[in-house]
């Protein structure tokens, strides 16, 4: 049984990493996610399990700083926020194409540009899309509690070493700063030198005379082993669609109508789904976990039940794409959100659903 | 049970804090808890508020447009959150500053002069503690053994030794808290 604490998001995802037996942490602060690198400052972690901890002079920096240490098979992650996160599109760009394991954690904020520092979830696009260049995919965990921001730093390096790949956490401002119960994991120890040259074959560990050297590059001017290189990328990212998918439903066994939000924005239906019913309006919730890969064949199923659905997203309308993409029968299909750092009520989540979908 | 609270007023004034040791008081009788603070340029020397939620069942949503309870301790804060207790809930504020006195007459309305009892006490530091021990009187939402775990918890043990300072501060608020007819 791990420790009971009351933390922030930031906090819980600071102190996992360092409980998960994380060995670097670099980053540069940004709001609202600046109590990652503070608590880790504060907890000096160096002094005890040796992670280092760093504050690097620029996001691109940072992301690089990570790719370094992935590249010799340690566990190495960076979080920021929005603009922060654009700024290292190209070291994640470069990680996918090299194959490299990271976390990297993304509290959004609104945009575009420098916008807000209040909650968005608008990035759901540049995280599920492929923000950088080229053909690749992260895989991108979206928590709605503090305990999953805890928990997915674990979930995120497993993920990321079994599949050689960036995997995102997509968090918020909302989950990034409010405080709720969280349980600790137990510490695990960081891996030795030993461990890491026995599990992760392909790390730059130094060549001994037993083997070729390990070359960690994204370049082959070679267009055929490129092309090569490419489909073998897309045949890992159909084996993570296969076994990784992970959503949550809540009330959607008598459903009439259904809403389809993760993060924040999934809390907030709750609340909206327990005022509906008590109108009398049964509606459900389908929580995409992995935002990529995207629970496709969960909402088909559920399309086939409902009488209609609203993506809730604190955005334009994003996620509301896939969701289309993946519900295959005539029914409706409406966004709603507030934008620019404004978070809309449950009661404005059931409002529209009532104006959207059961009467519109 | 659940009770969905806002606690509004200046910067500095130790909301975010008296919201914390609410949510540890919570824990420390095993409810569910969410602390959403204000974290906008105004905590930077203007308005903060923080909502709580404590429930003995899983919290949906931490953010929240009507509310059990306001607590209300600027004219500002009461200008946006006197409006949005619920039909039935609470209001309770520190007159101190308050130019424009509730008038709702579909809510319990309770005043605590917090500010000016915690200046003649020559203890300012403890106001917060001052307006929680009011709460705590006329809505007995956490017990005060829990209290003073969730204070010691919530404070670094540097701290610990102004625990007595605090727990006196909830007690004399207990005692001034008055229903405003």
């Amino acid at each position: 049984m791990g420790e009971l604490k009351l933390m922030k998001g930031n906090e819980a995802i600071a102190e996992a990493a360092i409980r998960a037996g994380v060995d670097a942490y670099f980053g540069y602060p940004i709001t609202p996610q600046s109590e990652v690198i503070e608590y880790l400052m504060a907890e000096k972690p160096y002094e005890t399990t040796g992670m280092v901890v760093l504050q690097a002079e620029s996001e691109v920096a940072a992301i690089n700083m990570v790719y370094g240490a992935a590249g010799t098979g340690k566990k190495a992650m960076t979080s920021s926020s929005s603009p922060g996160i654009s700024l290292k599109q190209e070291g994640i760009s470069y990680m996918a194409g090299a194959e490299l394991p990271c976390v990297i954690v993304n509290v959004v904020r609104g945009g575009p540009g420098l916008g807000t520092i209040q909650p968005s979830q608008a990035d759901y696009f540049q995280a599920v899309k492929g923000g950088g260049h080229g053909d690749y995919h992260m895989i991108v965990l979206a928590p709605a509690s503090v305990q999953e921001m805890a928990d997915f730093v674990t979930k995120g390096f497993d993920l990321a070493f079994k599949y050689r790949t960036p995997v995102m956490i997509l968090s918020d401002g909302l989950i990034g700063q409010m405080m709720e119960k969280v349980i600790m994991p137990e510490h695990t120890p960081r891996w030795t030198d030993e461990e890491i040259i026995e599990k992760w074959p392909w790390a730059t560990t130094g060549k001994p005379g037993s083997r070729e050297r390990n070359i960690i590059t994204s370049l082959d001017l070679d267009s055929g082993r490129q092309e090569q290189h490419n489909i073998h990328l897309q045949k890992k990212y159909k084996e993570i669609h296969e076994n990784e998918i992970e959503f949550e439903e809540f009330m959607c066994d008598d459903a009439d109508y259904l809403f389809v939000a993760y993060g924040s924005s999934a809390r907030i239906a709750q609340k909206a789904i327990k005022l509906g019913r008590e109108k009398g309006i049964k509606a459900g919730l389908l929580r995409p976990i992995t935002l990529y890969p995207f629970p496709a064949e969960a909402i088909h199923r559920l399309a086939k039940q409902v009488k209609g659905i609203l993506s809730l997203e604190l955005s334009a309308g994003q996620m509301v794409e896939d969701i289309r993409l993946s519900v295959g029968c005539d029914i409706k299909v409406e966004h709603f959100g507030r934008m620019g750092g404004i978070i809309h009520s449950p009661a404005e989540a059931l409002q529209a659903l009532e104006d959207k979908i059961i009467g519109g | 049970m659940t009770e969905e609270i806002i606690i509004a007023g200046f910067g500095g004034q130790g909301v975010l804090s008296m919201g914390k040791i609410l949510a540890y008081s919570g824990i420390m009788q095993d409810q569910e808890v969410s602390w959403m603070p204000s974290y906008g340029p105004e905590m930077r020397g203007g308005t903060a508020n923080v909502t709580v939620i404590l429930s003995d069942e899983r919290i949906s949503s931490p953010i929240l447009t009507e509310y059990d309870t306001a607590i209300i301790l600027n004219q500002q804060s009461m200008d946006k959150f006197e409006k949005s207790v619920k039909p039935g809930g609470m209001l309770i504020y520190d007159g101190n500053g308050i130019s424009h006195h509730p008038e709702r007459k579909d809510i319990r309305i309770f005043r605590i002069d917090a500010a000016d009892e915690a200046a003649s006490m020559g203890l300012t530091k403890v106001f917060n503690m001052i307006v929680l021990g009011g709460y705590l009187k006329v809505n007995p939402v956490v017990e005060l053994d829990n209290v003073i775990k969730g204070l010691k918890k919530s404070l670094p043990e540097r701290y610990h030794h102004m625990i007595p300072d605090n727990e006196k501060a909830i007690l004399r608020g207990m005692e001034i808290i008055h229903a405003v007819e």
